[in-house]
């Protein structure tokens, strides 16, 4: 339904868009996520023909958006990051007023007014745009982008501005429009973009670095699923019982966060999977085991993580170690014991002898 | 373009600054036709060139929001993603300004009606060609103070080189003179086109100005639609 291929913007020196190429099929419901200033705004704005592109091609049903704007036009409601409404007119006024803007041909009345209902600005319909508050005005320009339903809706930052009772509303509307609609989404607000989209677009200045589902991206970043444990007992017998499971790279040792329990993060070494064999040993040992946990990266980790990275990072390199601010790391392979940056105090370690 | 013609048209009346524009033009209008009625003159179309300083000076106020408003606001967004051409929007927003310039001239038909009926030596063909002449002087200047404010987000700055621009063409001839190179002056006064009143609103019905006003509209309506356009590519 959408094909951009080698989008490029160039403002002078600046490459604001740098090769960016995607294709969303119809009824699919993407996510744009990237820092500000990634980029996404400009490609949402070069895809609705408000911007024009210094290379490649926007094609939206077939149409371009250079060659056939009004087209490619008709087939989009978009909502940009400050949405685009007359203050001087009232809700009604400028809704019809888009009415006549976009040529729609339902019948003029019934159809604002249902969209109305749907986007609950009904009560507001007579007031003046300039006397609305920011999360009706926020409703407002979401109505102008469903007028004429169009097949495609690109949504710039669509919940920003709302209270969290509008946010939840508006996200249903949202995986309800899904249904019959293509959606583009851009959002800070990770979370959102995880329960709404099958599938994430990052970009990071300027180029895209992750397409694809939140799922798939979790899983080809997270280190191998570290786990977290707690269990009941003393770091000393613990770490004891620990080092004799196979297929520990990296223990962690955390902070207690319950009395009488010590809490690890365990590294597997590449393609094990140490869950049973820990729980198992364990028992052997008469240890409670009270949690054990899969560490699957979040997208906000994911986010953070593929941004930190040099413009060039791509999803395919490992991640580089980031700890988890333990107080002592334990090297299993070296044996020695590494001081986290947050003690400040240094303190001798020959733990491996002691413990024996 | 209706869609665009039709809320800028509104808009004008939403502020003061419509009734204001509307007020001032009739105030003028008003005391030129008290002057000519005691006087006895039935010569309705000599309002025009009295009335031209009063037009040329006021005019920036209805072009200056034009096309800069909705930049400043964000607003062009909503135009320029909505499958309307540019041309459409910026012609819509011309006829809008024409369309409330011509209201400010109605009053003038009112007054060629009552004075006709009161007298017997009214040549409303005179009257006619002098409208005309002041319509098309009216878009003339409509336009190039449609592409002043196209430049611009500033909706003061706009007015202010448009008033700039607009004194200049009434002080051109003069300025001209003082160089006393008769080529300079006789380009002056064919650029200085706000002089055209006096020629409409004789018995002389000139195609050549008529052709030359639309020109100059036509002309600064392209230049506007350039101007928005480039924005795209900026």
């Amino acid at each position: 339904m959408i094909e951009v291929s080698s989008l490029s913007k160039r403002y002078g020196n600046h490459l604001a868009v740098d090769n960016v190429s995607f294709s969303i099929e119809k009824g699919e419901i993407v996510g744009f996520l990237g820092p500000n200033g990634a980029g996404k705004s400009t490609i949402m704005n070069i895809m609705t023909g408000y911007l024009s592109l210094t290379d490649g091609s926007v094609s939206i049903d077939g149409f371009d958006i250079s060659e056939n704007p009004e087209e490619a036009k008709k087939r989009i409601g978009y909502l940009p990051e400050i949405p685009p409404l007359y203050i001087d007119m009232t809700v009604k006024e400028y809704l019809y007023f888009i009415y006549d803007l976009k040529k729609v041909s339902f019948p003029k009345k019934p159809h604002i007014e249902e969209i109305a209902r749907v986007v609950k600005i009904d009560n507001v319909y007579n007031r003046l745009i300039k006397n609305l508050s920011k999360g009706y005005r926020q409703r407002v320009g979401i109505a102008q982008a469903l007028i004429g339903n169009p097949d495609l809706l690109i949504l710039d930052e669509p919940t920003v501005g709302l209270d969290p009772k509008q946010i939840l509303e508006i996200r249903n509307l949202i995986a309800r429009l899904g249904k019959n609609h293509t959606i583009i989404l851009s959002s800070h607000i990770l979370s959102e973009i995880q329960e709404v989209c099958e599938r994430v677009i990052i970009i990071n200045q300027g180029h895209i670095v992750a397409d694809d589902t939140p799922e798939n991206l979790s899983k080809n970043l997270s280190d191998d699923h570290s786990l977290s444990i707690r269990v009941k007992g003393t770091e000393g017998e613990i770490l004891k019982i620990l080092n004799g499971v196979p297929g520990i790279k990296e223990i962690r040792h955390l902070s207690s966060k319950e009395a009488g329990t010590v809490d690890f993060i365990l590294e597997p070494k590449a393609g094990h999977d140490i869950r049973a064999a820990v729980s198992e040993r364990l028992a052997e040992r008469k240890k409670t085991l009270l949690s054990l946990t899969s560490n699957e990266m979040t997208l906000e980790q994911i986010f953070l993580r593929i941004t930190e990275g040099t413009a060039t990072e791509k999803l395919v390199k490992k991640a580089d170690k980031k700890t988890d601010s333990p107080k002592v790391k334990f090297d299993l392979e070296s044996g020695e014991a590494v001081i986290g940056e947050e003690t400040k105090q240094t303190k001798e370690f020959s733990k491996k002898e002691d413990d024996k | 373009m209706t869609a665009v013609f039709k809320r800028e048209f509104k808009s004008y009346f939403t502020s003061p600054l419509g009734y204001v524009f509307l007020a001032i033009f009739l105030f003028f209008e008003g005391s030129f036709f008290t002057t000519l009625y005691t006087y006895g003159d039935p010569s309705v179309e000599i309002i025009f060139p009295s009335l031209s300083t009063v037009i040329v000076l006021i005019t920036p106020v209805i072009t200056m929001r034009l096309l800069s408003e909705d930049r400043r606001q964000k607003v062009d967004q909503a135009l320029l993603t909505a499958p309307v051409k540019v041309e459409g929007i910026v012609l819509g927003k011309f006829f809008a300004a024409l369309g409330i310039y011509a209201l400010a001239l109605s009053p003038t038909l009112l007054f060629q009606v009552i004075v006709s009926m009161l007298s017997p030596s009214v040549n409303w063909l005179v009257f006619l060609n002098g409208l005309l002449g002041a319509l098309l002087i009216g878009a003339a200047l409509i336009s190039i103070g449609m592409f002043i404010s196209s430049l611009t987000e500033s909706t003061i700055i706009s007015c202010i080189l448009t008033l700039v621009t607009f004194l200049l063409l009434l002080v051109i001839t003069n300025l001209a003179s003082l160089t006393n190179q008769d080529w300079v002056v006789a380009v002056a006064e064919k650029v200085a086109f706000v002089s055209l009143f006096s020629a409409f609103s004789s018995s002389v019905f000139s195609v050549v100005n008529v052709i030359y006003l639309v020109s100059i509209a036509v002309g600064f309506v392209f230049l506007s639609i350039r101007a928005v356009e480039r924005r795209r590519w900026a």
